[in-house]
């Protein structure tokens, strides 16, 4: 191991990012509903906040809040596309890590379903730092969303108990009339087979993204779960 | 990418963030486009006082664009005063943040040099791994 962090950037780089490149319309296509606490949060912004949604994916969460500016961010080029239509909102290509925006500008944030993606500890605060340090001292919020290991009800099942590094499949079904080949859309008549791609995950257990936001200088405002998902609103706990 | 959006964007490498120098990005060999949308008086309206008006206006001079007003207009400006109506000043602020977009080009960090690409409209900030 002759450089940790370039290895776990190179991991990420063929089992995450790749893979969202790869399923990006049909993963978007299964992404339109806004889960409540991040309506919620996005709706009670004052007007015309101006922030970030750093790991937008299709965009989603850019339609919620008409009166708000956001300029939304993600490591997929295929998914930022998608997320373009969202007007008066605006979009880029970056990584969590190495954001285009000035330090401690913006009035809010949220990163949903991000953080989480990241294979080392380190890294994982590290992410957290980038998005806590866009924010305005003091009055600044992020709403940081990860997948929770307790999911007992959920059709994965996992608990408390299980392992929280895991490769969770996404499949894309095969139709007998032939499909898109999700990646470019492009259609050749045959029939298609069920392909299957694998995410990595860091399955967070209660308690630990709370630790991840003050590693990071953040202080937790308020904190739940939410449907297999741990949720965290922080601020940034000192001035510089 | 409309114009407003070079507003809240700065180089990505960590080491230009806190140099006054890597904002704003200065475009090159952009090539604009006029991309119709609604006028949306008070988005523009409460969005005024957060530009920073020194780059805004860096930028569209940059780009070749018609002169932005020496100061931010005040929310006064934008109205027309005997009808009410948008002013001449909101309608051109509109057009020129709102609807002229980067279709394609670079965005240029004037601290470190780097050059970002804009492709179909989206900037990628994705640094060169030797660049991290």
């Amino acid at each position: 191991m002759s450089n940790p962090a370039k290895q776990s950037e190179s991991y990420e780089d063929e089992h995450v990012h790749a893979v969202y490149e790869q399923i990006a319309s049909h993963f978007s296509s299964t992404r339109y509903k806004p889960w409540p606490i991040i309506e919620r949060f996005l709706k009670a912004l004052p007007d015309y906040s101006v922030g970030l949604d750093i790991g937008c994916g299709n965009g989603k969460y850019l339609a919620v809040n008409p009166k708000v500016f956001i300029v939304g961010s993600d490591r997929s080029s295929n998914l930022v596309r998608i997320a373009s239509r969202h007007q008066p909102h605006a979009v880029a290509v970056a990584d969590i890590l190495d954001l285009p925006h000035a330090l401690h500008a913006f009035d809010f944030a949220i990163s949903i379903a991000v953080v989480h993606h990241l294979s080392t500890p380190e890294r994982r605060i590290e992410a957290v730092r980038s998005i806590l340090e866009t924010l305005r001292f003091e009055d600044g919020r992020a709403l940081v969303y990860v997948w929770a290991l307790e999911q007992e009800g959920s059709r994965r099942g996992w608990t408390e108990d299980d392992e929280q590094d895991v490769m969770v499949p996404w499949v894309m079904k095969g139709s007998k009339k032939g499909r898109s080949s999700a990646a470019n859309g492009e259609c050749d008549g045959k029939p298609a087979e069920d392909q299957t791609f694998h995410r990595y995950y860091h399955l967070y257990h209660k308690g630990e993204l709370e630790g991840d936001i003050e590693a990071a200088g953040g202080t937790v405002v308020e904190a739940g779960y939410e449907k297999d998902n741990w949720w965290v609103i922080a601020k940034r706990a000192k001035a510089a | 990418m409309k114009v407003l959006t070079l507003n809240f964007l700065t180089c990505a490498r960590k080491t230009c963030k806190q140099n006054p120098a890597a904002f704003p990005l200065h475009p090159k060999e952009a090539e604009l486009e006029q991309i119709e949308t609604d006028i949306n008086p008070l988005f523009i309206q409460n969005m005024l006082p957060r530009l920073d008006w020194e780059a805004m206006k860096t930028v569209t001079n940059e780009l070749g664009l018609p002169n932005l007003p020496l100061e931010t207009p005040t929310a006064e400006a934008l109205v027309d005063e005997s009808s009410g109506e948008p002013s001449q000043t909101l309608k051109d602020l509109h057009s020129l943040l709102m609807e002229t977009s980067v279709a394609s080009g670079k965005l240029v960090c004037a601290n470190c040099g780097h050059e970002y690409a804009v492709k179909e409209g989206i900037a990628n900030f994705l640094l060169p791994s030797h660049m991290v």
